[in-house]
């Protein structure tokens, strides 16, 4: 039965193996995306105007309140008619497809954006004022107080929400696998129907997760630990 | 934008608003009962026991929840024995293959939780009912449990909310729910976008009638009220 999962155009080996890349490749990407949306909607809600304020809190409202796999369909089936419209804007005509990798990253990554945000309020925030305080009397910039104060000291409190995050957004991928994209939960759909194997592919698959989530909680805990190093803490011993 | 369209889709995302329901209802449910044994079975001093709990929390926690579903829902059937046996009829239903994997996953996380929460119990109180008698199951029901319950709420509100949105899976496998009820009428209308917000516009009354009810509970249950 072990056959089936052989390198070369026999196994389903490398199809396998080329889905577990996809699923690293459209989690780090979507992962990315959230990142960048978990920042400016953190940076609005902390200082933006009321406006920004508003828009930021209902995004991070609306979007834990609904299924990643809804936001997915709806990017999937309305995703290109709003790009389209965004295009005519800037004078394209043309209508603009997106691709299934497209769709899978951007919703996922919007998703994850929602809970970044707040996991990136609260680590900003639990930055003592009086080091932005004393940045501040010693001159720096608003760039450099970023750079070398605030963002040092709050990615500490960060990492071990991030690190939910992270997970987050690598299990939501399998709901990519809804739009066709060939990431690991679609290539073990193909192979479970072209062998009539469901149970071996789906176990591989769960494998597969297994070592994808315990390498990067592994990974976050030693950044946690860097992060962490020369921070004195009540009852070590 | 066609009202008319929209009104005629009602009934069907309703009626997939109502398999949601019963899904999350019935999952939390069985999850629940569930979970206080895996929260007992880690803090056990069997070591078996605890080995055993801990690795089903590790491998329910550490896999993506629609791996879990298609494992239950295709994997299982795969094999001669269990389709001969009297788990069948059962294993054959989406619905309950749904079900069997949102309990499983969600009494993963709701065990840890309440693992938590026990163990945040001030150990002078268990000391305090030992001194006047009370015998384990009295001391469990009367001063541990209730507790460790108050402790827990916030952490067991967000697990609701994140099943209301697991259940979203059970479309996966050819289950109308409110997702899968959204997407079949989009897939048939001209008017996709639509379905899926007003289906959004469901799960979000669902997730703050959640929010409301442990907001409502730990004002209950409060220290000293």
């Amino acid at each position: 039965m072990l056959d089936l999962l052989r390198f070369g155009s026999e196994g389903w080996g490398d199809e396998i193996a080329s889905g577990a890349v996809m699923t690293l490749l459209v989690a780090l990407s979507a992962y990315l995306v959230g990142l960048i949306f978990g920042s400016g909607a953190a940076a609005a809600k902390l200082s933006g105007p009321a406006p920004l304020r508003w828009l930021a809190a209902a995004y991070t409202t609306v979007v834990r309140g609904v299924p990643a796999l809804l936001v997915i369909w709806l990017l999937f089936f309305g995703g290109s008619g709003l790009v389209t419209w965004l295009a005519t804007l800037f004078g394209y005509g043309g209508r603009v497809e997106l691709s299934a990798f497209a769709v899978g990253v951007a919703a996922v990554g919007i998703v994850s954006g929602a809970y970044a945000t707040e996991v990136i309020r609260g680590a900003v925030r639990a930055v003592p004022k009086g080091q932005l305080e004393a940045a501040r009397a010693l001159g720096m910039g608003r760039l450099l107080i970023l750079r070398r104060i605030l963002v040092p000291q709050a990615l500490r409190y960060a990492l071990p929400g991030l690190g939910n995050v992270w997970q987050m957004t690598l299990k939501d991928t399998t709901l990519v696998s809804v739009v066709s994209l060939a990431e690991l939960m679609r290539q073990a759909y193909l192979g479970m129907q072209s062998t009539r194997q469901p149970f071996l592919f789906y176990v591989t698959a769960a494998i597969l997760y297994m070592v994808m989530t315990t390498c990067s909680e592994a990974l976050f805990r030693a950044l946690s630990r860097r992060a962490e190093r020369g921070v004195r803490r009540a009852a070590a011993n | 934008m066609n009202i008319d369209m929209i009104l005629s889709s009602l009934p069907a995302l309703f009626s997939g608003a109502w398999v949601t329901v019963q899904l999350v209802v019935l999952s939390l449910l069985l999850g629940f009962v569930l979970a206080l044994a895996v929260a007992f079975g880690r803090l056990s001093s069997n070591r078996v026991i605890a080995g055993v709990t801990g690795a089903y929390v590790f491998l329910f926690r550490s896999t993506p929840l629609l791996v879990q579903i298609f494992l239950i829902y295709y994997g299982l059937g795969q094999f001669v024995g269990i389709r001969e046996s009297f788990l069948w009829p059962v294993l054959r239903e989406a619905y309950w293959c749904a079900i069997i994997a949102l309990t499983l996953n969600t009494a993963a996380y709701t065990g840890e939780i309440m693992r938590g929460g026990i163990q945040a119990v001030p150990f002078g109180q268990i000391e305090a009912a030992r001194a006047l008698g009370m015998s384990r199951p009295l001391l469990y029901r009367r001063i541990v449990l209730p507790q460790a319950l108050r402790t827990i709420l916030p952490a067991y509100g967000n697990e609701m909310i994140q099943m209301v949105q697991a259940t979203s899976l059970a479309s996966a496998i050819t289950l109308v729910e409110l997702t899968g009820a959204a997407r079949t009428i989009a897939s048939r209308s001209f008017q996709p976008v639509e379905m899926f917000i007003i289906a959004g516009a469901i799960y979000l009354a669902m997730t703050f009638a959640i929010t409301q009810g442990v907001r409502w509970a730990e004002k209950k249950t409060a220290a000293g009220a």
